[in-house]
């Protein structure tokens, strides 16, 4: 489904990708984990060409990213993304944030988006927050909307980016769920995260970046068990303490 | 005090209300002219394009670093010459005041998007949103927020700057009230009425725009 070779990114002087190559397969959860700046954030939003890559290819569902021919917002409609500062829109209620790319990308009429909005919100447990504004939303409430928002497009991969980063300990696991209730349900998941227990919970494999590299791209069970680098050995016993 | 007169603004007002009209036009046409223009600048002055952003930062510049009464002569007295033929001065005024307000309008919208923090470009684009869509349903909506009491103010600012337009000999009401001093000798009643008809409706936007103001906050 998602398939990364040998992806290169400089912003100026700085190296944030050094060749990296990875693959999601259809219905596979992965993990990206890593020190800060090892640069998760730059590998999945280049998955979605927000970040355009110097160098490499990916291809996502058979189309090239990086391809200038490419039509990318039609290939962005098609891949969720939820981003660690929710990045809601302000002026807009839950559900007009829900309703909007469905009404303005996929041209589904004002009534249908707003069924289809309803039912997603319902999903993330929000079915009583349809006309709050994202201010008047907890962090949680905000993170589960805006899943709701990428979940409304019918996409066939969905992109996280540090989802949880961003709330307050106790909202943490009202997100989580969520994640883990689609990852159940067999989305294609690309999750960078810190969250070490949601990736023994549900992931497929994990991918451990540091320094622009991707350094273990291994199972779970053999991640978690005997991670091969002492970088990513290193990195566990820290995360873990916690 | 008896020598007031203050039947001489009575007595003179049909004139003096086309001055008002005159000044009203120019705010109008300043206005709507200068903020499509104005925004024309910004998406240039915003563009990753040093071909579209150089021109639109070096148009800016000059016009902000000249003053309005320089523009108002230049358009008067160089433009007949480079087309041939007057074009008149409430023409060349209107023309003046538009590419004047345009290079103010376009850093006050140029501010008002760079205000938007550009996770909300990245959220509508990662959704499959168009560039045009994320500007018109996502960015220019919260920035217009942020630039309205900016925007209103430059309406105040027009307005007090539309009396400059007797250099090239239009008659609006700061000037239409010289002329009625002149002619009857009654400058204390007219220079009294100028005053209090800008303070009231300069005052009266300026509360607007701190009523607009407060209400964000809440």
């Amino acid at each position: 489904m998602i398939v990364i070779t040998d992806v290169h990114k400089r912003y100026g002087a700085t190296q944030v990708l050094r060749g990296c190559s990875a693959t999601v397969k259809q219905g596979e959860v992965v993990v990206v984990c890593g020190p800060s700046g090892s640069g998760k954030s730059t590998l999945i939003k280049c998955v979605n060409g927000l970040v355009a890559f110097d160098q490499g290819t990916i291809m996502v569902d058979g189309v090239s990213v990086g391809d200038k021919r490419t039509d990318l917002p039609a290939l962005r409609a098609r891949i969720g993304m939820v981003f660690q500062s929710f990045e809601l829109y302000p002026h807009m209620t839950a559900l007009q944030n829900v309703s909007l790319a469905q009404i303005h990308v996929l041209k589904r009429s004002r009534a249908e988006a707003d069924s289809r909005s309803e039912q997603l919100l319902a999903r993330v447990g929000l079915s009583g927050k349809l006309s709050d504004r994202p201010g008047q939303l907890s962090g949680g409430q905000q993170q589960r909307v805006s899943i709701a928002r990428a979940l409304a497009m019918d996409p066939m991969a969905m992109l996280f980016d540090e989802p949880t980063s961003a709330l307050d300990p106790e909202m943490i696991n009202e997100v989580l769920e969520v994640m883990q209730a689609l990852a159940l349900d067999g989305m294609t998941m690309m999750v960078v995260t810190h969250e070490m227990g949601f990736a023994q919970r549900v992931a497929d494999r994990v991918l451990f970046m540091d320094n622009g590299e991707i350094l273990e791209d291994t199972p779970k069970a053999q991640f978690f068990s005997g991670a091969s680098t002492d970088r990513a050995r290193q990195f566990l016993a820290k995360v873990l303490s916690h | 005090m008896s020598s007031f007169d203050w039947d001489v603004i009575a007595r003179s007002w049909p004139f003096l209300a086309e001055g008002m009209a005159l000044s009203a036009l120019l705010v109008a046409v300043a206005t709507a002219g200068g903020l499509v223009l104005g925004f024309g600048l910004a998406l240039m002055r915003l563009s990753s394009r040093p071909l579209l952003a150089a021109p639109a930062a070096g148009y800016v510049t000059l016009i902000r670093s000249v003053p309005l009464v320089l523009v108002l002569f230049w358009f008067y007295f160089l433009v007949p010459l480079a087309i041939g033929r007057p074009i008149g001065s409430l023409v060349s005024a209107l023309i003046a005041f538009v590419l004047f307000e345009a290079a103010f309008y376009c850093e006050i919208i140029r501010a008002g998007i760079g205000s938007v923090r550009a996770g909300q470009t990245e959220a509508a684009l990662a959704t499959g949103m168009r560039r045009g869509q994320t500007l018109r349903l996502i960015v220019m909506p919260q920035a217009l927020r942020a630039m309205t009491p900016l925007l209103l103010n430059q309406i105040i600012i027009v307005f007090q700057d539309t009396s400059l337009v007797y250099v090239v000999a239009l008659r609006d009401f700061m000037t239409a009230a010289s002329v009625v001093a002149a002619r009857d000798g009654r400058p204390t009643e007219m220079y009294t009425l100028v005053a209090v008809v800008y303070l009231a409706i300069c005052f009266s936007l300026s509360q607007a725009v701190d009523r607009y103001r407060k209400e964000r906050l809440r």
